[in-house]
């Protein structure tokens, strides 16, 4: 049991919690953008997949990281405007016709990557890049300054995206569009090119997210998400739609599974045991999110189709 | 409107669900008069599990002992696999193999209802006293032994890790004779098993690796789809990895040393003579290194140590005359 409470032990858990977390935190942070000006999306996973393949074969062709990273980001982008068209043009029923962009981008992922590739092939992933000067401190810049540059910009993206809304002109009018939509439309403000705006942006991290996914693993086959994108849809209720509170739910999430991990590597966990610690980090989120749950409350507009005068 | 947006939802489900068949079916008509179908949870081309049963399938049909091989992948909802293997089974296809331990329950409620019909399940070994059901299974723990015992020769730390999903039948025999291998070779090394509980979580898995190599561990091996995730960590990190299943050398080529590779074909080939001459279950198969079911596939492009190689090769022999 003393082997658990090492610095070692924690410095790889840590890495490892945020490496685990990234693509989680870029899905959720976009799907929060989405929700908070009142469309709710659960294709999320499914958007996930297909910039996971983008940028996948994108770095199989090119041998370029970084063209993959893009690749993944206008395939999610493009998907983004597809959902947009669905949930606002078309108002449709979003919960349905987000599974609906699921279930498409599941197939067509497999489907693409059957024809296209066929059997796994490895790929170059994202080079490491240390920070000077923090990446030489003791313990701390192993566990935070000795990643990649995606994982910096990532959680870059949470202060920035903080910032934009509840600073900016365009967050205020993403908040109002979430919760005062009628009273926001009658002050000018066009919910439709808003929701648009969010939707685009949301597919845009999605789509990143599962490219990030699949160049950090440097491989691609079906599901390779694994659902991370339902997590990550959970992840935006777990952070009271805000972008520091899903960063925080993303960690949680990573840092138990790669305790869990650690755990059974150094044999702390019984194997009998070892299904129930698998579910821990579920069964903690859900807890977390209980908790958390009661003190903020989703867009009064969530999953409400806007339509002028009604 | 509204009717014309239930209609564009409906119409991207469906375009959907088309583009997830068409991923997962490879129906091909053709002469003769023997057709098989194959329902299994994983990808046609995962180098691993799934892979194994779909390349010897496709043995017979180039042999022309079957005219027709039909595949519906990567049915890792148990529901969904029934369903298929149902669909099958009503297609008539002589030969539905449900290339998969979870299906069983599915298997044993559907055999019954097509008595014409011979089913086969894998891996496992009941055949829950159906006339139509043959089980199939895979010595795996012979394979995982052998390179068990080359594991810990080739280790230099001692520590030998594993990756693994769900502690259950093929993954937790070959697991077990993997340990067992380097416990044999060298009894003071530490093997420590990371289950990560899921066949599918590419991320944990290299999680896991990456745990494991951060505990000393400077040869890898696991089984199961989701090591792709550990066999590119083992490549990042130069540490050598051990498969099974298939063949895994063109994952990293630079690391792997050897795949214990599944050769499913020549008991397949013993149940599509039986149930041509009339015999549509009732057997349990199993592959092994004395049948050739199981064989070890070196990577041509690590030089592996010739006494390394031997330590294999007796190991198989005495395995045979066991």
């Amino acid at each position: 049991m003393s082997e658990v409470f090492t610095i070692a032990v924690l410095v790889a858990v840590v890495g490892s919690a945020i490496r685990l977390a990234v693509p989680l935190l870029l899905a959720s942070l976009g799907e929060t953008y989405g929700q908070r000006s009142g469309v709710l999306n659960l294709g999320v996973d499914g958007i996930m997949l297909l910039g996971a393949f983008s940028g996948y074969y994108a770095v199989l062709k090119t041998g370029n990281v970084w063209l993959g990273l893009v690749a993944a980001g206008i395939v999610g982008l493009i998907l983004g405007l597809a959902s947009a068209v669905i949930a606002v043009t078309l108002k449709a029923e979003q919960g349905i016709s987000g599974i609906g962009i699921y279930l498409f981008g599941l197939g067509m992922s497999d489907l693409l990557f059957q024809k296209l590739v066929g059997t796994p092939i490895p790929i170059d992933t994202f080079p490491p890049l240390d920070i000077p000067i923090l990446a030489n401190i003791p313990y701390i810049g192993e566990m935070f300054f000795q990643h990649n540059l995606v994982i910096y910009l990532a959680f870059a993206a949470i202060p920035f995206s903080a910032f934009i809304i509840n600073r900016t002109t365009f967050g205020m009018n993403i908040r109002a569009a979430g919760e005062y939509p009628d009273a926001a439309d009658t002050l000018g403000v066009s919910i439709t090119r808003v929701r648009y705006a969010t939707q685009l942006i949301g597919g845009m991290l999605a789509g990143t997210a599962g490219g990030v996914l699949a160049i950090s693993l440097g491989i691609f086959q079906q599901n390779l998400t694994n659902g991370a994108g339902f997590i990550a849809i959970a992840l935006v209720y777990f952070g009271g739609f805000r972008p520091v509170g899903i960063m925080l739910g993303a960690l949680l999430f990573g840092f138990v599974n790669a305790l869990v991990l650690e755990l059974k590597t150094l044999e702390i966990i019984p194997r009998d045991l070892s299904n129930l610690a698998a579910m821990a980090p579920a069964i903690i989120t859900i807890l977390a999110l209980a908790f958390v749950a009661r003190r903020f409350r989703a867009p009064s507009a969530l999953t409400k189709p806007f339509t002028r005068g009604q | 409107m509204k009717k014309t947006t239930i209609k564009l939802v409906i119409l991207l489900a469906v375009f959907a669900l088309v583009a997830a068949a068409c991923s997962s079916s490879d129906d091909e008509s053709g002469d003769g008069d023997f057709r098989i179908a194959i329902v299994a949870p994983s990808a046609s081309n995962d180098l691993a599990f799934t892979q194994s049963i779909v390349d010897a399938a496709n043995i017979l049909k180039a042999d022309g002992l079957v005219s027709e091989v039909a595949i519906t992948d990567g049915t890792f909802v148990v529901d969904d696999a029934a369903v298929a293997i149902r669909d099958y089974a009503s297609e008539g296809y002589d030969l539905v193999i449900a290339h998969g331990s979870q299906y069983g329950g599915s298997l044993q409620e559907i055999a019954p209802d097509f008595p014409e019909t011979s089913f086969a399940w894998g891996t496992s070994a009941e055949t829950f006293g159906l006339s139509n059901v043959y089980s199939y299974e895979a010595a795996s723990d012979q394979g995982g032994r052998v390179m068990g015992i080359m594991a810990a020769a080739l280790s230099t730390s001692g520590v030998v890790g594993i990756v693994g999903p769900i502690e259950v039948g093929d993954a937790k025999l070959y697991v077990d004779g993997f340990k067992a291998g380097v416990l044999i070779q060298n009894p003071a090394a530490d093997v420590p098993v990371n289950y990560i509980d899921s066949f599918s979580d590419v991320a944990l898995a290299s999680e896991a690796a990456t745990s494991l190599i951060g505990n000393g561990a400077d040869v890898l091996s696991g089984t199961a789809q989701m090591v792709v995730g550990a066999v590119g960590v083992a490549k990042t990190e130069g540490v050598l990895w051990f498969g099974t299943q298939a063949n895994q050398t063109s994952l990293a080529p630079e690391i792997v040393v050897a795949s214990q590779v599944y050769h499913w074909e020549g008991i397949l080939e013993e149940m599509v003579k039986n149930v041509k001459d009339g015999k549509l279950g009732g057997e349990l198969y199993s592959i092994t290194f004395a049948n050739d079911g199981l064989v070890i596939e070196y990577n041509d492009g690590y030089d592996l140590p010739s006494d390394v190689r031997q330590l294999a090769d007796d190991a198989i022999e005495l395995i045979k005359s066991e």
